[in-house]
């Protein structure tokens, strides 16, 4: 007989050092249910998780697994006694073929040798558990896209038999079309009797795909419920303890003057044809599916990237190699999609890393003053409202909202008068996207010009003046905002737009 | 923990440490027979920082490219190459501040060499490093036609020594040493430079991103430390009076570890030179005293691999606690 509970968490409590991460947390998850569990960064999501996977030891509170106590040791043994977790951050050893990745730590070995039958089996039914029973199982694991990777390391997971299945911020890399794969192996993982705790950003996901929620809010859990018919607004104030109205915010801006132009560019393998036109206090929207080329276009913009063919003009700016340096000079800014690996140095202050791009002019004769540097820090800090102890701490101490902050901030600081923007809102908070719509909108109503890369459609809608979107390397049709739709962009972005959307 | 305690502790650790080991060879090391001690005197600390000098001018370049997220293997060869050119130059007649200058130059020479290759190339600083490794040791016995280069004399044999042996002096090459070290301690702190280094061996992307001109930097990183490498070949020449294409072979580990012991971090992005220069310290000291207890070489060749490993394994544990 199964429990009508499979896991439940009671009073759990989590302290480091002085930082009470978690104050009394209660969570219960019955079987074949899709769990949603919500919350800002900081809540304690991510604690709770490592909690329930093994990571660290709760310093109070029980948890149950089908009704009998569970303190799993360490992340090995919460896997054997069937709770699994997925992280943001896919853990693949993108050398090996998809069907070693599967049974990477559990082949099946007769002697001491692989049994390569046995072995492909089984990761095969763990794939078919999915609906990808076709994936090529011989493929170096690098060589799949991201969501085909998730996929290979959710199948990791099944292997084991899970009873709960942790999935972390699993759509943050991952487009429209995507996602929705990856919500109908989550479906079938359901009906299987899996329980699956799924943690996200994106409200109008978890709506969609869980049939509880849980919601954390410093450490505490302030709501749960049933969701269909919840109310999303309610949650957003459970949430952040406020009420997040307008959050797409309609500041009225005027569009000047043509400051940027792309004629034909191209670059291979992703990008073929992209030609568009920005203009001065513009926001100008890209969305696609992943790999359709919007970040190969801005970052070939930037002069990160060689293009192969094609021009990229900007107004009062001398044409020319484009070089990161020199695209500074001219006042544009680029926001990198990858945060830790390219946008910010993780180990290094948040004065040096804001402003890194204008040093020299911190000061005379090649020396940097630090007096002015730190007060150019503590303006921003203030302004973009980050927290953290001062501008001389580490920035890979802060969250990843706060991160983001300050990875704009140089943007802001330098100054840019062209922000190019990838994915400026992924995988961070509520409140701090808010707080970044709001910069961006302002930033237009001063006549700056923004371009946005964004997976995250709502929010091209609501922000965006023009939006063009992307497919299969091309620039398929650009409009102004109000004449896009999320069914019409997805049409677009995956080629099955008919005339009409043309 | 306050910030600044924190950052005490994090440039103490080395201190700490050197403090220790000076410690426990004060009291281990037997005293005379008058009762003076023999290992904690003035005349043995001289000694000790005579012996650090190569060691540490070598580390002040080895921390630029430590911080930059490089490695360099080629500073024994390179300290044995512009030793023997010195030493061909004094032959030749050359006075003492012309050798010095091209000694310096043919240093920057080969570190311009290896940024030249490593960042035209795109390769690995290991490997390129390993090859300049041979190539410069090579070179510098081709020169030397694979024998010694002796010199009648030169001012330059008496930068590592003082004039009365006894007196409480220190050689020029120690106050050359300091001196530096607080000059490349300014450059890394205090200017853009210094900035754009950490910058690179912290997030090279970032660097990129941000309009530093990464294949420029590295270059010059490479000439200047070679620069260092160059002068370190210089005190090498005046300690031993030859240029001797056979000397230095392993230095660079040496150095590698003063600068590890010292905090930096071979992932890039950490290091101070204070610390590199403690680091430095550490290793002369634990050389000194273990010649003083009349340890064999082979036991002080363990017991200094055994305090890298601490070093760095404390450090670890300090940085980890740090970030909980």
């Amino acid at each position: 007989m199964t429990p009508a509970v499979r896991l439940r968490l009671t009073g759990i409590r989590k302290s480091f050092g002085a930082t009470r991460a978690l104050k009394d947390v209660s969570l219960a998850v019955a079987p074949g249910e899709v769990h949603a569990l919500i919350g800002e960064n900081g809540a304690g999501k991510s604690t709770l998780m490592k909690v329930l996977s093994g990571a660290h030891a709760a310093d109070a509170g029980t948890m149950e697994l089908g009704g009998r106590p569970y303190q799993p040791a360490d992340p090995h043994d919460a896997r054997r006694k069937g709770v699994a977790m997925i992280y943001q951050e896919l853990n693949l050893a993108l050398h090996l073929t998809a069907q070693e990745n599967i049974l990477l730590g559990a082949e099946s070995a007769r002697l001491g040798f692989v049994d390569r039958r046995a072995s492909r089996d089984r990761a095969r039914s763990a794939l078919a558990q999915l609906g990808h029973a076709g994936l090529d199982l011989d493929r170096p694991a690098g060589t799949f896209s991201i969501a085909e990777q998730q996929i290979i390391e959710i199948a990791r997971a099944l292997l084991m038999q899970p009873q709960v299945l942790i999935m972390d911020e699993p759509t943050s890399s991952l487009t429209q079309a995507d996602t929705e794969q990856l919500f109908s192996a989550i479906g079938r993982l359901r009906t299987q009797g899996v329980s699956v705790i799924y943690i996200s950003h994106f409200l109008e996901e978890c709506r969609r795909i869980a049939d509880r929620y849980t919601v954390l809010k410093d450490g505490e859990t302030v709501g749960a419920g049933a969701m269909p018919g919840a109310d999303l607004g309610h949650i957003v104030t459970l949430m952040t303890g406020r009420e997040v109205k307008d959050l797409y915010p309609a500041a009225a801006h005027a569009l000047g003057g043509i400051v940027l132009e792309v004629k034909a560019a191209a670059r291979a393998p992703r990008l073929r044809r992209a030609t568009l036109q920005v203009r001065a206090g513009e926001i100008f929207g890209l969305a696609g599916l992943i790999g359709a080329g919007r970040t190969d276009l801005l970052r070939t913009v930037f002069g990160l990237d060689d293009l192969d063919a094609g021009e990229i003009c900007l107004v009062g700016a001398p044409a020319g190699r484009a070089t990161p340096r020199r695209r500074w000079q001219q006042g544009v800014g680029f926001l990198s999609e990858n945060r830790k690996e390219e946008g910010l140095m993780l180990n290094q202050s948040i004065a040096d890393n804001l402003t890194l791009t204008k040093m020299a002019s911190l000061g005379r004769f090649g020396f940097v003053r630090r007096r002015r540097q730190q007060a150019v820090a503590a303006h921003w800090l203030g302004e973009l409202r980050v927290r953290c102890r001062d501008g001389a701490q580490a920035v890979g101490e802060l969250s990843g909202g706060n991160q983001q902050k300050v990875a704009l901030a140089r943007l802001l600081e330098h100054p840019a008068r062209i922000f190019l923007l990838d994915e400026p809102t992924r995988g961070i908070d509520v409140g701090s996207k808010a707080q970044i719509y709001q910069l961006v909108s302002r930033l237009a109503a001063a006549g700056k010009t923004v371009v946005i890369v964004s997976s995250y459609l709502p929010e091209l809608l609501g922000l965006c003046d023009t939006i063009g979107v992307m497919c299969r390397g091309e620039l398929a049709a650009v409009r102004p905002g109000a004449a896009w739709t999320e069914a019409g962009i997805i049409r677009v972005a995956t080629g099955t737009a008919g005339p009409a959307d043309r | 923990m306050k910030p600044a305690l924190k950052k005490l502790l994090a440039q103490g650790g080395p201190f700490l440490g050197l403090i220790l080991v000076v410690a426990l060879f004060a009291v281990a090391v037997p005293r005379d027979e008058t009762g003076r001690q023999i290992f904690f005197a003035y005349g043995n600390f001289k000694i000790i920082f005579t012996q650090t000098v190569i060691v540490a001018i070598g580390a002040l370049g080895m921390t630029m490219i430590i911080v930059s997220g490089g490695i360099d293997l080629s500073v024994g060869s390179a300290v044995a190459l512009t030793s023997v050119v010195g030493a061909l130059l004094i032959q030749h007649g050359w006075g003492p501040v012309a050798v010095l200058l091209a000694v310096v130059a043919a240093g920057g020479v080969i570190g311009l060499v290896n940024g030249a290759a490593i960042a035209g190339l795109r390769m690995t600083p290991f490997i390129i490093t390993l090859g300049t490794l041979g190539i410069a040791r090579g070179a510098a016995k081709w020169l030397a036609d694979d024998q010694t280069v002796n010199y009648d004399g030169s001012p330059i044999n008496r930068w590592m020594t003082t004039a009365n042996p006894f007196s409480h002096a220190l050689p020029a090459g120690v106050w050359v040493a300091l001196a530096l070290a607080g000059l490349t301690a300014v450059l890394m702190r205090g200017t853009v430079l210094g900035r754009h280094i950490f910058a690179l061996g912290s997030n090279e992307a970032t660097a990129r991103l941000c309009g530093i001109a990464t294949t420029r930097l590295k270059v010059l990183i490479y000439a200047l430390a070679g620069c260092f490498f160059g002068l370190a070949g210089l005190f090498q020449l005046s300690r031993l009076r030859q240029g001797d294409p056979t000397v230095a072979v392993g230095l660079e580990l040496d150095i590698i570890a003063a600068v590890i012991i010292g905090g930096a971090s071979l992932n890039g992005g950490v290091g101070t030179v204070l610390g590199s220069m403690i680091g430095a310290l550490i290793m002369a000291v634990l050389r000194n005293g273990s010649q003083q207890m009349g340890w064999p070489t082979y036991f002080q060749e363990i017991i200094i691999g055994l305090v890298i490993i601490v070093a760095v394994f404390l450090d670890r544990l300090r940085q980890g606690r740090r970030a909980a």
